[in-house]
């Protein structure tokens, strides 16, 4: 295929995960009803949220500067960029020279500078508990993610995730311990910026335990749908990464037919699937932890990425 | 050697020295037995496999042993005196969990760093065996360090014997292993009975043991 | 006669043991102490034997010139030792410190402790000389918390966990060796004979031998009592009966010592490998000052020679270290005048613990009028033990200095300020003891003080005359060791 042709997957990739990321919010939403004996919102609920919101008025508040309006948008448009180069059913992705880990992790970190400004912009408390509550995770989860990607790419000889997945798929990759810790330290991660439960509760609007929600308080509007849309393909960007890591079976190869697109595709969507149920499932069988314990799980994550670092040079190809 | 049989001989003992870093996380002591336990089977696994690869069965021997006492007999034990004994339930600590961690993982960089220096000539499966080997007992002389009660400073110690056995077996063909396994559970026997007999409970200076004769009759 | 002769080796070593089983059965302490007494005292002989009939050597067991003077050593001192704790023991019967159940179970492993430690000293393999070294501390351990008060247990358990991490270091280094011998001798036993070793340890990989050594010497040297990892041996030698005292500082620390000794010969065979003798010099050094200072502020007399012992295991290590003709000959004649000495001092100090009813400093004044026998026997010992002429520390405390002059004069000087400050220490403590006015009991001991004469008469002629022969043997074992 040409040019046209990987152009023509890479903007299916990037319009896939803008349209999926909703639904796998609200798949996530409707399991956790169901399992929770509710019946629920319907399964299409958050894209109906997200029109709602976008039609409204956006109210600002009267300290905000300049920064509180463009935040948004740049959250919004750092966290898409990040899901997009992130190869979901295809690997050979036109911008998948650009597709590194540590691109994506800096994406992810500048979306939550913004956003941790922007709580803080209209000097509101909630605006700043949430804000430093934020950093303080951040301070253990970034690291965290940064050791996890050096384990990958430690192991994998390249921090470009198609050419990981690619590695993932061969039989050189074996059972290693470095891969299964980077797993859970990844998870955690995932759990931990997603403001999941038992890191955060994205459903709670109580003062003492809020921290993701603390931070978007003072928007309304369009400005919250972007922010809420952002968040959802976060949620969405990180199932795309483990799945891409760790389960890159079904990925369709560089200068794949159609077909073999099409079983990307499908594989792609059971994968959601599959990772919509774990996390509902997580989520309903664990407690929200106190916030101060929240360290503590984010120092396994980061411990588990240091260790696995390090014994990576003890394994195979020594 | 096959890949399948490395990789699966690396994926316990990195095990291993993963759930010796999970005994040094928990701040509950049934929960650190429980660990240990764990870190037992693991290390069952781990000479069981050995015992396998380098078709040497008087390993099976040493693996059964570890897996019968000091994943059941041991823990249930302890779980025992620390119910009987009215030990405080909480790990107490010398030093800040996670300052220790931070070294821990120090101690593990540096145990790779000399053992894959050193062992340079051995085979691969032997060189990695050792490196978590020396992981496990530094991590282990680590916990003996940072802990206040008899109970953890025990576990440590019998962690630290865990690394040596994975050392033993590591080494292949190496004379006298279920002798030293052996050995080793008798020591251990002897402090969990001390602990026992003594009511050892936390540090010596927490807990008055003439009172304890004196009210028995016993005093002298 | 003869075929006793020709297994004595065997004798030293299952002599012990089967005592202690007897001993395990048989009450009435009076007895028991009586056939410790002959026991050790057969072994005893069963060792001076080797001298006569040296077996040949096996893949567990091996005698040799050098093993042959820590053994007879070691079961001398045990000899006199239980000749000791036969009076001492009495007395803990009737003071109610110990019961009948107690002693039993205190000779029962006086024995094993002794048939431990002739084990890892005539043991060929190095794996069966661990596992003889972790029975022996493991008996120690139990002797040492014997009393069951709080201060006797957190002693043991002190020792416990430090010699336990001590062992665990040793395994550490001996599997290090077996990987280093692998290659070479192939696998199986022969990777763990001594005498398999020394001859093939020149191909063997230098980097392991190193670590290996490390571990070795830490380990070891835990058991040793080498500062950083001395802090159990103070505790340990307070808490214990006085007996058991005496044999850890003349015996057990010698025992761990041999064990260095052996393998800083692997080390010294292979010419790749790091020399053993500076690691050994320095932690010599740094125990010896360190516990020189430590001698000053004790306030328990017991605690106090514990230092002391540190403090010689220190010089020992150091003449070790250095090697050559002269300091090892100086090691070997201090290892052996220290044990006599240290555990003559023990003899003294337990029966004046017991007379005066005390173990602290401050409260034992003037011995020398209220018990001369005891008094001027601990002046002569300590005075002995502090170095002065004429007795045969002073010989090899000198030669060891005269040797570090000549080769390292850098080193000359911690080691000289270690052994004034010691020696300060150490007279300024006896001059309370010793004289003054009698404070306490004054009430004679009836313990016999025939041990306690015996050494320091042994270790006075030792100052003014070493037997040719003597001289000549160890002479030869000084060259054994490089």
């Amino acid at each position: 295929m040409g040019l046209i042709g990987d152009l023509s997957i890479q903007i299916t990739q990037m319009l896939v995960v803008l349209l999926l990321s909703p639904l796998l919010t609200g798949f996530v939403r409707v399991v956790k009803a169901r399992l929770l004996r509710r019946r629920g919102p319907p399964l299409l609920q958050p894209y109906r949220d997200l029109i709602k919101l976008a039609r409204k008025e956006a109210i600002v508040a009267d300290g905000a500067s300049w920064l509180f309006r463009a935040a948004p948008y740049l959250i919004f448009a750092a966290t898409w960029v990040a899901a997009a180069l992130v190869p979901t059913f295809a690997t050979g992705l036109l911008f998948s020279w650009s597709a590194d880990l540590i691109v994506i992790t800096a994406l992810l970190g500048s979306a939550r500078f913004f956003l941790a400004l922007a709580g803080m912009d209209v000097g509101t408390s909630f605006g700043g508990l949430g804000s430093s509550r934020e950093m303080m995770f951040a301070t253990l989860a970034e690291p965290a993610l940064i050791m996890i990607v050096f384990t990958l790419a430690l192991i994998a000889g390249s921090t470009q995730l198609s050419t990981v997945a690619g590695f993932m798929l061969s039989p050189e990759v074996g059972l290693r311990v470095s891969l299964g810790m980077a797993l859970i330290g990844l998870v955690i991660v995932a759990i931990a910026e997603n403001a999941r439960i038992p890191v955060d509760n994205p459903a709670t609007h109580l003062e003492l335990t809020m921290v993701h929600e603390a931070m978007v308080l003072e928007y309304s509007g369009r400005h919250l749908a972007m922010i809420e849309l952002s968040s959802q393909l976060k949620l969405l960007l990180y199932v795309s990464l483990i799945a891409c890591v760790f389960v890159p079976w079904g990925l369709a190869p560089v200068d794949a037919g159609f077909s073999a697109h099409l079983v990307g595709v499908a594989a792609y969507v059971g994968k959601l699937a599959a990772a919509g149920i774990l996390l509902a499932l997580f989520e309903t069988t664990v407690a929200k932890m106190r916030v101060f314990r929240v360290p503590d799980f984010l120092g396994v994550a980061l411990m588990l990425g240091l260790l696995a670092t390090l014994l990576r040079f003890v394994s195979r190809g020594l | 050697m096959d890949r399948l049989s490395f990789d699966i001989a690396h994926l316990v003992a990195g095990g291993l020295v993963l759930v010796s870093f999970m005994l040094l996380y928990q701040d509950r002591l049934f929960a650190l037995l429980n660990m240990f336990a764990l870190q037992a089977v693991v290390l069952a696994l781990s000479v069981g496999w050995q015992a396998y690869v380098q078709d040497a069965p008087h390993l099976y021997i040493t693996a059964a042993i570890t897996l019968a006492f000091k994943a059941i007999v041991i823990p249930v034990a302890l779980h025992r005196i620390v119910a009987r004994l009215g030990i405080h339930r909480e790990v107490e600590t010398v030093v800040a969990t996670v300052p220790t961690m931070l070294a821990g993982i120090a101690l593990v960089s540096l145990s790779m760093v000399v053992m894959l220096r050193v062992t340079q000539g051995a085979d691969a499966l032997a060189r990695e065996d050792l490196a978590f080997a020396l992981s496990v007992v530094l991590l282990g002389l680590l916990m003996m360090v940072t802990r206040r009660n008899a109970v953890s400073q025990v576990v440590g110690f019998m962690s630290l014997e865990n690394g040596l056995i994975l050392a033993a077996t590591g080494a292949k063909g190496m004379p006298l292993v279920v002798e030293i396994s052996v050995a080793f559970s008798i020591l251990i026997a002897l402090i969990v009975i001390g602990i026992f007999l003594f009511r050892i409970r936390e540090r010596f200076d927490s807990v008055d043991l003439q009172a304890l004769d004196e009210s028995r009759g016993e005093s002298r | 006669m003869t075929a006793l002769i020709e297994n004595n080796v065997y004798l030293i070593l299952f002599l012990p043991p089967a005592t202690a089983v007897v001993l395990m059965m048989l009450p009435g302490y009076l007895l028991s102490a009586r056939l410790n007494m002959a026991s050790s005292f057969l072994t005893f002989l069963a060792a001076v034997s080797l001298f006569v009939a040296k077996p040949a050597s096996g893949n567990y067991l091996l005698v040799d010139d050098l093993n042959i003077v820590f053994v007879v050593l070691n079961t001398f001192v045990a000899f006199t030792t239980s000749v000791f704790s036969a009076s001492y023991i009495a007395h803990e019967l009737e003071t109610g410190h110990l019961s009948e159940l107690h002693l039993r179970f205190y000779h029962t492993l006086y024995q094993v402790l002794l048939g431990a430690m002739n084990l890892a000293l005539v043991a060929n393999n190095i794996g069966l000389m661990w596992v003889a070294i972790e029975v022996a501390t493991l008996t120690t351990v139990l002797m040492v918390g014997i009393y069951r008060t709080d201060r006797a247990l957190e002693a043991a358990w002190k020792y416990f966990i430090l010699g336990s991490v001590g062992i665990a270091l040793a395994l550490f280094g001996t599997i290090l060796i077996y990987m280093a011998a692998r290659p070479v001798v192939g696998e199986g036993l022969n990777g763990m004979v001594w005498t398999v070793l020394i001859v093939h340890v020149a191909k063997f990989d230098p980097a392991l031998l190193d670590l290996a050594f490390v571990f070795l010497l830490l380990g070891y040297g835990t058991k040793v009592g080498l500062a950083p990892l001395h802090a159990w041996l103070p505790d340990a030698h307070a808490e214990g009966p006085t007996p058991i005292s005496a044999v850890l500082s003349g015996l057990l620390l010698n025992v761990a010592l041999y064990a260095v000794l052996r393998f800083k010969l692997l080390m010294a065979a292979n010419p790749l490998a790091m020399a053993p003798g500076p690691l050994m010099e320095t932690l010599g050094l740094l125990s010896l000052v360190f516990a020189a200072f430590m001698l000053y502020r004790r306030q328990d007399i017991k605690r106090m020679f514990a230092y002391s012992s540190i403090e010689h295991m220190g010089i020992i290590t150091f003449a070790f270290g250095m090697g050559g003709p002269l300091a090892n000959f100086a090691g070997l004649l201090h290892m052996t005048m220290h044990s006599l000495t240290k555990s003559a001092i023990f003899f003294a100090v337990g029966q004046i613990a017991q007379a005066k009813g005390t173990q602290k400093i401050d409260d034992i004044r003037g011995l020398t009028l209220s018990h001369p026998v005891l008094g001027w026997g601990l002046v002569l010992g300590v005075v002995a033990i502090a170095g002065m002429p004429p007795t045969g520390v002073f010989m090899s405390e000198f030669l060891v200095a005269g040797s570090t002059i000549a080769r390292a004069p850098l080193l000359a000087v911690p080691l000289v300020i270690g052994l004034l400050v010691a020696f300060g220490a150490l007279m300024w403590r006896l001059h309370g003891l010793a004289f003054g006015e009698p404070t306490g009991s004054t009430t004679p001991v009836a313990a016999s003080s025939l041990p306690l004469v015996t050494h320091l008469g042994l270790v006075l002629l030792a100052g003014i005359w070493l037997p040719p022969p003597l001289v000549a043997w160890f002479q030869h074992v000084a060259a054994m060791l490089h």
